[in-house]
């Protein structure tokens, strides 16, 4: 049915263990994401040595889709620079078939392109109406990232 | 329990399968499947005689206007009201209730008038409240709820005393359940003065209701939650009300005259019909509603009664299920919100979707409502008159998936 590949262990792992969940001490960027329809809620908040994000927390109440992608999302942006998490972010919306990439999904050749536990929410795309879920934490970065870029000018 | 399994074979959606198992439709409280029948008059009218209503001197027109008013009819017939005069048919509950509170609230409420509201209601019945109150300067208070899951009517007694111009209840609770005792909502109310309104959305599809027997001034509910189609409800209001409010929308059809400047209005109920109406929808709700006379509201509430307390049953054998609504069946109706463990609704609808199985899952527009229940989503499974217990144990059985998925 492919509920094996949408529930893999790794993703409840992160539903159940959120990581990064901590406030971040004086955040040079915050951004709220919901999802009024289902009701989903991600708060992101980041700090920015120069380029590099040094802190980040992603809290918030949802399903296990929505709150895992956040977790995971939380770990993979550590220690990266803007262009780095933007390319991420580009990535894995093309992994979500949200950007077209003729559906080929990850391309693993390119720098850095290792998703790592990420990957896991794959299966996400053969349940079309869960893409948002896995998309609010990444979408609620980019607004921060949007306000980060505002206020370094 | 009433046996209407003969009705199933009337509403096609049930010859396709979903995720190659049978169809298990057990969100009708969001909106229902609709039979042949409702199909049926709907096309042969378009197909013989559409027009425009209350315009042409035509032949064509003449019939369909007919047809529109039959379905005024149809409707005062359904809830027993005094005159056709007194039906007033719009989009849907949601634009009754905007009706009254835009249309009565506007001319009539006062900065500090009390509006009072309760803490179970849809958002249909909350927000367009809240524009008015923020329009006229008038306060909103909330009957609180009680640990059963109804309404605290000693709170209800205290919030009366600071007499309010209007108590506005939902008749049947969306996510609980919950049947408010409107007898009893309604007398206190009204020996204190109040007008009294029920967002029927969710009652008047599942219970036979009588407004001549309620005290009650105005009653909305939507003809495709009760087996007609989208875009046409009905607000029921008596006469002495609806003279006391004011149209929210103008357009053609609602005027009596006309000039540059200004105008008069048509009387009540076309003041409150601007524009093109849903003609084709108005056929369908005439037909929806004579489909459930047919079959029997009393038999309609009976048969969802037994598959409500069937599915209670079998959820209280369970226990990482947690039901949010009244035990005691003498209060609630065919609406169970429930979680499984720590299964995000979310998650487990998608899990029983693979079976076939269609629940609402969400904050089901009363985010009021779960955050006083302390949790942000739940699913939730209702019925009507095309379900049965198989697809009840097709549900139960389908929680085992999520079990073993979440690892419980």
């Amino acid at each position: 049915m492919g509920l094996e590949d949408l529930y893999r262990e790794v993703i409840l792992d992160h539903y159940r263990s959120p990581r990064n969940r901590k406030p971040v001490a004086l955040p040079t960027a915050v951004a709220d994401g919901t999802n009024p329809l289902c009701g989903d809620e991600v708060h992101v908040e980041v700090r920015f040595e120069g380029d590099a994000l040094t802190a980040v927390s992603v809290t918030g109440q949802g399903c296990s889709i929505s709150q895992s992608s956040a977790s995971m999302m939380s770990e993979a942006v550590k220690n990266k620079s803007q262009a780095e998490i933007r390319d991420l972010t580009r990535r894995f919306k093309a992994m979500m078939d949200v950007e077209s990439n003729g559906g080929a999904g990850l391309d693993p050749g390119r720098p850095g392109a290792a998703l790592g536990d990420i990957e896991a929410l794959q299966g996400v795309r053969r349940f079309p109406v869960r893409i948002k879920c896995a998309l609010l934490p990444w979408t609620t970065l980019e607004q921060a990232l949007d306000g980060q870029a505002d206020s370094a000018v | 329990m009433t046996d209407l399994s003969h009705l199933r074979a009337d509403f096609p959606i049930f010859s396709r399968t979903v995720n190659g198992q049978p169809l298990r439709f057990l969100d009708s409280a969001a909106s229902s499947q609709k039979p042949v029948q409702v199909l049926e008059a709907m096309e042969t009218f378009v197909r013989t005689s559409y027009a425009n209503v209350h315009r042409g001197a035509y032949t064509l027109s003449l019939e369909a206007t007919e047809a529109y008013e039959a379905a005024r009819h149809a409707a005062a017939r359904f809830i027993n009201a005094s005159t056709d005069t007194e039906i007033v048919l719009v989009r849907g509950a949601t634009t009754a209730l905007n009706t009254i509170a835009g249309g009565w609230g506007r001319r009539n409420l006062r900065p500090g008038d009390l509006i009072v509201l309760t803490e179970i209601e849809h958002h249909a019945n909350l927000v367009p409240w809240q524009m008015v109150a923020a329009q006229t300067g008038a306060q909103l208070a909330h009957v609180r709820m009680l640990a059963n899951y109804t309404l605290d009517l000693d709170h209800l007694d205290t919030l009366l005393e600071r007499s309010p111009r209007l108590v506005a209840v939902t008749g049947m609770s969306n996510v609980l359940g919950t049947l408010p005792p409107l007898r009893i909502i309604g007398e206190r109310a009204r020996a204190a003065g109040a007008l009294v309104v029920v967002d029927g959305a969710q009652l008047v599809p599942h219970f036979p209701v009588d407004v001549a027997d309620l005290p009650i001034d105005a009653l909305a509910f939507s003809a495709h939650k009760m087996l007609g189609p989208t875009g046409i409800g009905v607000l029921w209001a008596r006469m002495e009300l609806l003279e006391n409010v004011d149209p929210v929308e103008g357009g053609g059809e609602m005027i009596s005259d006309v000039t540059l400047d200004s105008a008069t209005w048509a009387a009540i109920p076309h003041r409150f019909e601007a524009g093109t109406p849903p003609i084709v929808e108005a056929v369908g709700l005439r037909r929806a509603v004579e489909y459930l006379e047919k079959v029997g509201m009393k038999a309609v509430a009976e048969h969802d009664m037994a598959l409500t307390a069937y599915l209670l049953d079998r959820f209280r054998e369970l226990p990482d299920v947690t039901v949010y609504g009244p035990s005691d069946l003498t209060q609630r109706g065919g609406v169970v919100s429930f979680t499984l463990a720590d299964v995000h609704p979310h998650d487990l609808a998608t899990i029983l979707d693979q079976h076939g199985v269609a629940v609402r899952a969400g904050h089901h527009c009363a985010k009021p409502l779960h955050r006083r229940l302390g949790v942000p989503a739940t699913a939730r499974a209702s019925f009507s008159v095309y379900n049965d217990t198989d697809d009840i144990d097709v549900l139960i059985e389908a929680l085992d998936e999520a079990r073993r998925l979440f690892g419980l």
